[in-house]
């Protein structure tokens, strides 16, 4: 038996090259075309790839072939772009995969749902067999294993799960947290719509037109402010995003100094995502106000992803142990597959090693 | 033989330190179990050693400065064991470690362990007053590490450096609840403390009196100061840390001169 890996990924191909595979078969139509035994096809927007078994060698040209979405077109001008694992390789592929350190953004948690459901695809359709099955399995136990004992997925890496993630490092829990949205724009919009939906309910929108501040208000279940009055909401609220066009700082420290007087110790959290800014830098200097702009939730996001790949030797650690153990128990006989087949075969062998 | 428990103890306690340190060095800070499970371990040594010690004085061991040192270390162990799980603050565990070495290996290495004669009977009020006042020491020493903690944190968001350990500390407003609840529980503490002081019927040294009410005033200076607007949840934290340094100043001072003291 034979198991490899054959696909094209954000590594190797462009969008461009991977659009020509992806969605163009099915497993059934791989297991049908070519003589797997079993077979499992992963598709994501950054990745095409087809984990299989069989008995025979079947070429990278062969599988090719099967995913190009044009029949005529030719998967000769697109070989480079595909990668080829097999045996242990392939193990400690789809650990990684599953995992999340062979993403775009490494440590992501959305490929462990999209291998998950693929896995799920191939076992009902039958395509996923015992060898499959093992390998899945444990693919899921190592992703969530690297989660746990590594900061693989710590930190935010996009501007709005940023905001939201510090608030929350501020506040702990957002439920009963005041926040005033200043200028409705798209971008306050999206991390109004992220704070909502860590419990927030407490929403106030202020914007130059009232008009358009009711409508984002209603959207996402807050109220409106006058904008003459939006000053005065700052010794209520306790996070501040704004966004407007304003050429001149809104806030600056002599506006907010008497605000903060009444506040005690609840702290200030400013998301500034205008540009030009909306509040004076130095409004950062003052006690228990925590200003954000644009470029300090950037450069928090980069910390984050450098943060991730700091821990990806220690993740690569916990994935080639398993993949030695993986190797190990298949050729000790252990998790046989007549244990997971309700009627196995007689003279049905556990899978070894060197077979792999 | 009592002092192998206690060198074991402090091995525990080091190796929660070391344990952080390391995973601090790589990068990976995940305090988690480990800390808890050593701070855990050391504490249970730490009552051996102070229950070997008290049934050999026939008294709660509380007699000389080597003693006091012990009992506060195990009094931060104690309090950590009941604020640490309650409040989800298993990190606090990597700033009591460090403490509690300190304390112990300082008592280790001290010549402080005198041993006086002591000739009158165990009064059940003194060691009452003596024993609680060093349990409110240990929550002060606890609001003093949740202080450290406060400064970190609030250090990291300010300069919008964020570094691993800032996504295993507590958030700010939690951190800032802790140390209030800590300074109210000490507080308490110490009032009994220094009540129960009063019930001795012994008269008390004048140095000891002012000294005890200077520490109970300096802490309900912090705890009421938090409501007057200029004091920032910053300069509480950095109170907490001030206000332990001196009040561990004051309990040498109070039991050296105690010591100085003929005995009864």
């Amino acid at each position: 038996m034979n198991l490899f890996c054959i696909g094209l990924s954000h590594h190797t191909a462009d969008v461009a090259t991977r659009e020509q595979f992806a969605g163009g078969a099915t497993t059934e139509s791989i297991l049908r075309q070519t003589s797997c035994a079993e077979a499992l096809f992963l598709t994501t927007c950054n990745r095409v790839e087809v984990y299989a078994v069989s008995d025979r060698r079947i070429s990278t040209d062969e599988i090719a072939r099967c995913l190009m979405r044009k029949i005529d077109g030719d998967s000769h001008n697109y070989a480079p772009s595909f990668y080829r694992y097999e045996a242990d390789k392939c193990v400690q592929h789809l650990f990684r995969v599953a995992s999340g350190l062979d993403s775009m953004v490494v440590g992501e948690s959305e490929i462990f749902g999209q291998t998950k459901k693929a896995y799920e695809m191939a076992r009902q359709s039958g395509a996923a067999g015992p060898y499959l099955h093992r390998l899945f399995q444990r693919a899921f136990r190592v992703a969530k294993q690297v989660r746990t004992h590594t900061d693989i997925a710590r930190g935010a890496v996009s501007v709005g799960s940023v905001a939201v993630d510090l608030a929350q490092r501020i506040f702990g829990k957002l439920s009963e947290c005041k926040v005033l949205v200043l200028g409705a724009g798209e971008t306050s919009e999206r991390t109004a719509r992220a704070l909502i939906s860590r419990g927030v309910s407490d929403l106030r929108v202020s914007n130059r037109s009232a008009d358009r501040a009711c409508q984002l208000a209603q959207a996402v279940g807050g109220r409106a402010i006058p904008f003459d009055q939006w000053a005065a909401q700052c010794s209520e609220i306790d996070i501040l995003i704004t966004s407007t066009a304003s050429e001149t700082p809104l806030l600056t420290r002599e506006k907010l100094a008497p605000m903060l007087r009444e506040r005690l110790d609840r702290p200030l959290f400013i998301i500034d995502i205008a540009v030009p800014r909306d509040v004076d830098p130095s409004v950062n200097e003052m006690e228990g106000v925590y200003l954000y702009d644009i470029d300090s939730l950037r450069s928090v996001a980069e910390q984050s992803l450098a943060l991730r790949r700091h821990q990806v030797a220690a993740a690569e650690a916990i994935i080639t142990e398993h993949v030695a153990d993986f190797l190990d128990s298949i050729s000790r006989g252990l998790n046989r597959p007549s244990q997971i087949v309700d009627h196995p075969s007689p003279g049905e062998t556990s899978l070894r090693t060197s077979e792999l | 033989m009592d002092r192998y428990l206690l060198i074991v103890s402090t091995i525990c306690f080091l190796a929660a330190v070391v344990h952080t340190a390391v995973e601090l060095r790589v990068g990976v800070f995940r305090p988690m179990r480990f800390n808890f499970f050593a701070v855990g371990l050391g504490f249970i040594f730490q009552t051996a050693f102070l229950s070997l010690r008290g049934h050999a004085l026939g008294r709660c061991p509380l007699t000389n400065l080597f003693e006091v040192f012990v009992f506060l270390a195990w009094s931060v162990s104690l309090m950590y064991m009941l604020v640490g799980p309650l409040y989800r603050l298993s990190l606090m565990g990597a700033f009591t470690a460090p403490l509690v070495v300190l304390l112990q290996s300082f008592a280790l290495i001290a010549p402080i362990d005198v041993r006086h004669s002591v000739n009158v009977p165990a009064n059940p009020w003194v060691e009452f007053h003596a024993s609680i006042s060093t349990v409110a020491y240990g929550a002060f020493a606890l609001a003093c590490i949740a202080g450290v903690m406060y400064l970190v944190q609030e250090r990291q968001l300010k300069t919008h450096q964020l570094h691993s350990i800032f996504y295993h500390l507590p958030p700010l407003t939690d951190l800032f609840a802790t140390i209030t609840r800590l300074l109210w529980w000490g507080l308490g503490l110490y009032t009994l403390g220094i009540v129960s002081g009063f019930f001795t019927g012994h008269p008390l040294p004048r140095v000891q009196v002012v000294a005890a009410i200077g520490v109970w005033l300096l802490y309900a200076t912090i705890l009421q100061g938090r409501h007057l607007p200029w004091l920032a949840p910053k300069w509480v934290a950095a109170l907490c840390i001030v206000g332990f340094s001196v009040a561990l100043a004051l309990l040498w001072g109070i039991t050296f001169t105690a010591e100085m003291r003929p005995p009864p």
